[in-house]
Formats: C-alpha cells, structure tokens, sequence
C-alpha cells in the first residue's frame, strides 16, 4: 500500500533519512520504533506530503505521491504535537474540517468523540485546551474520516490511562477492519497486543522491518520491550 | 480553495486590529478632507498618509499572520488539499479583506468628496498597493524561518521601499548629475510601488511642473495611455512575480 524507496532527507548537514526502503500493506499494524531523533518522524511527514524528501519516490497505491495530493483523503493522521488555530473553538475545528473533507462517500466514525466526550467542550478555544485534550481532539480527527490508512505518532503521550484504553480499543477494533495502521511510540509495553510488525530505526538509517514473532523467535523474549532491548544491547 | 479562503477570511475579520486599521483611514481621510476647502487639496494630502500607512499596515499585518497561522498551515498541509491551493487562499484572504479594508476606511471619503479621475486613480492605486505588500510580506515569511526575523525583515523591507529608495535615488542623481539621468529615473521608478503610485497620482494631479525637467520627462512617459498602462502592468508585476516566488518556495518547504 505504502512503499518507499531509498527515500532520503537532509536537513542541513544532519542526515535525517537515510536511504529508507520500507513495504507497509494492508491489514498491517506496524510499530516505529526507534531512539530520538532516529528520523521516524521524518519518515511519518515524507509519507505525508509534509517534509519535502531529497531523493528516492514514495507511493502510494501504486501511485508517486510527489505532485499528487488526493491519495491523502485515504490517510487519518495524529500529529506528535497537535497544533492547530488558537481561536478557533472545538466545535468550529471540528466543522472546519468536516468541510474540507466531505465527500458523499465517507461515513463519518464519531465514535471517539463521544467516547472522549469532546462534545461537552465544543465551545472550548483551542489555545486553552490542556496538552492531553489536545491529544484527544487529534485522535478524534483521524478516525473521524475512517480513512484506510491511520498514522499515529505518538498516540498515547499525554493521554490519562481511561482515554488510553480506549484509543487502544480503538486502534485494534479498526485493525480488525483490515487497515494500515502505523504508530510511532517510546513505551513499548502498550504495542504488545496492538503490532504485528516493527520497524527499527537509527541516526535516520532502517535498521531492521520484521514481524513480531519472528522478532520473538530470534530473541526468545515475549514482551517487545525485553526483545528490542536484547536486540538494541546486540547491535 | 473556496471554503479555505472562507475560514481564512472569518479568522481575520475575527481580528480587531482589522477593525482599528479601517476606522483609522475613516477618521484620516474625512478629517483630511473635512480639513481643506479644496477637496483636490484633501486628496493630495491623503495621497501622502496612504503611501506610507497601507503598506506599512500591510506589509507587517500580513507577515505577523503567516506566522501566526503556522499551525493552521501545518493542519492543512496533512489534509488532501494541494499545497498550491493552500497558500493562494491565504494570499486571497488576506488581500481581499486589507482591500476591503482600505476600501471602507479610505474608498468611500474618497468617492464622496472627490469622485474624479484622480480620486478614483488613487483609490485604485491604494488597492493595489494594499494586495503587493501582502505579497512582498508573504514572500518574506516563506523564505525566513524564525518569527521575529522575519518581521523584522518586513519592517526593513517597508523602510527601505518609502524612505531608503529614495535616498537612493538621490544619491545616484547627485552622483551622476553631470550625465542625462532623466530617461534612466523612469526606468529606476519602476523598482519601487510605491514611487511609481506617487508619480502616477502626482502627475493626474498636475503638479509636476514642480518636479522640473524630470517632471517633463515623466509627464512625456506617466502622462499618455501607454504610460499608464504600462505602469499598472509593471504594479499587477509587483504582486504576481513575489506571489509566484513565494508559492515556489511554499511549495517545497518542510512543515
């Protein structure tokens, strides 16, 4: 579904991607795992349109996405770092993007909103909105579109432990559903019962893409913590 | 690209300062015009404040929202919505709502008491002057990363096309003041907007005889049709060369 090719960037002098080649498809759920700074952000916006690459292509469907723009109506994304317009209201960003994206076709999946009971605050400002609301509001926009491609980066940082269960809940009920779903996290005990795959990255070089239980077959460890911890300790 | 320059627009009229800027021509040009008995008198005086108020309010209104709008941008760049659309929304927005502006503030006195040519050349004038600043201002943000530096270079930019140029200009005729630098000043005048908009009106306005020789040569240029024309194509060049610039830039710039 997503296959980049020798995708490279620079920023400056820092190498931030280094000839990245990756295959994620359908039906995937694909950890990003990697030390700070490894590129995985990087790699989240190139797919995105967001960071303009050097060199390498990116497609998706089959499809170049340099120059191409509609292939992201199929993707429901959740910045690290929701940044959205400090005097807008909830409701308004809500509104607002409900019509940049509307199209007959799509069934709307509301279903965090009320879970997260955004509807009680939209008539909040953005800019005065605590960082884990942030968070909710931008989970709550990517699902909202039920896109089939869902790029999480860094989901649960901020979240309170009830809205974590159920943005977990969540992303395994849509995993059923055969989608591509791609998140990037620190804590590794969450993705346990959410990866089928994992991607390791380091200083913007791919380090190694397996599945998880050929990665607790080579190491012999069950939780992923212990088993990228092994493989780190290798390396 | 209809809806975004709808929210674009709502996100600035939301703004008061929008609202203080057109309340601040308003009570300039009727208390100008209100001042003078001769009405082409107000104007000329008129034709003095706008030429450094418009583009300052411009300029430096629209670089503080480019960089306020960060986020927003970032917001739409991820949604399915050319980046080319994006970009030229914002540039519609806010130069439709610092023309609407400057048309309520100054337009209307303007059409009230001096509804002649030359009253109607400088509202032009001021509406265009209005949309190229936003563009220059644009230009500007794109290229510069950091915030304050690049409101910074937008002050620099306004300093330098209504005093610095002229300064400029100055000098070169002092220094070449032994060769005919008559021809060469038309050619020169076109670098800046806002020189170019005040030898247009001076010139509607007949006062150039006070401009002396100069003055002759440039009523032998601004004063015929192709004159005019030439220089409204070489104003619409001012905002379509920094917008093409900037939407170059735009386009390939991470967020």
């Amino acid at each position: 579904m997503i296959i980049a090719t020798n995708v490279s960037k620079k920023f400056g002098k820092l190498k931030a991607l280094d000839n990245v080649t990756v295959t994620c498809n359908k039906g995937e759920c694909i950890a990003l795992i990697g030390p700070n700074g490894s590129g995985k952000t990087t790699l989240i916006k190139s797919i995105l349109g967001m960071v303009v690459y050097n060199s390498g292509f990116i497609s998706f469907n089959g499809k170049n996405i340099l120059h191409d723009w509609q292939y992201r109506s199929q993707i429901g994304y959740m910045p690290q770092i929701g940044r959205y317009p400090d005097n807008m209201t909830i409701g308004q960003m809500l509104e607002m993007m409900k019509d940049i994206r509307h199209n007959k076709n799509i069934i709307l999946d509301e279903e965090l909103i009320q879970q997260f009971k955004l509807n009680e605050l939209l008539e909040k400002r953005m800019r005065t909105l605590s960082g884990g609301t942030r968070q909710k509001v931008s989970a709550a926009l990517a699902f909202l579109f039920n896109p089939d491609v869902l790029i999480l980066d860094e989901p649960t940082a901020g979240l309170d432990p009830v809205a974590t269960e159920i943005l977990k809940e969540k992303i395994i009920a849509e995993k059923k559903k055969g989608k591509l779903i791609l998140i990037t996290s620190h804590i590794l005990s969450e993705l346990d019962d959410l990866v089928t795959q994992v991607i390791y990255m380091q200083d913007g070089v791919l380090k190694f893409h397996k599945s998880i239980e050929d990665l607790r077959a080579e190491t012999g460890q069950e939780k992923l913590a212990k088993a990228i911890a092994s493989v780190m300790v290798k390396m | 690209m209809k809806k975004i320059i709808k929210y674009v627009i709502i996100d600035i009229l939301r703004n008061k300062i929008m609202l203080a800027y057109t309340l601040f021509l308003l009570l300039i040009s009727l208390s100008v015009f209100n001042l003078e008995d001769n009405s082409a008198k107000g104007l000329l005086s008129l034709l003095n404040i706008i030429l450094i108020i418009v583009p300052l309010v411009s300029i430096l209104f629209s670089a503080i929202y480019i960089y306020n709008s960060a986020e927003f941008l970032e917001l739409l760049v991820s949604q399915p919505l050319k980046r080319k659309t994006i970009w030229l929304s914002v540039f519609v927005g806010l130069a439709g709502s610092l023309a609407l502006a400057f048309f309520v503030g100054a337009g209307i006195p303007i059409l009230l008491y001096e509804a002649t040519a030359t009253g109607i050349m400088m509202l032009g004038i001021g509406l265009i002057l209005s949309v190229i600043f936003v563009a220059i201002a644009m230009l500007a943000a794109v290229k510069t990363r950091d915030k304050a530096k690049g409101i910074g270079v937008t002050i620099l930019l306004w300093l330098y096309f209504s005093l610095l140029f002229d300064g400029l200009v100055l000098f070169l005729l002092f220094q070449f003041a032994d060769y005919p630098m008559e021809k060469a000043m038309v050619g020169i005048s076109t670098l800046n907007p806002i020189d170019l908009s005040r030898i247009l009106i001076l010139l509607k306005m007949d006062v150039s005889a006070l401009m002396g020789y100069t003055g002759a040569i440039f009523k032998n240029f601004f004063g015929t049709q192709i004159g005019v024309a030439l220089s409204f194509i070489i104003l619409l060049l001012w905002i379509v060369i920094p917008t093409w610039l900037s939407l170059r830039k735009f386009n390939r710039k991470d967020l």
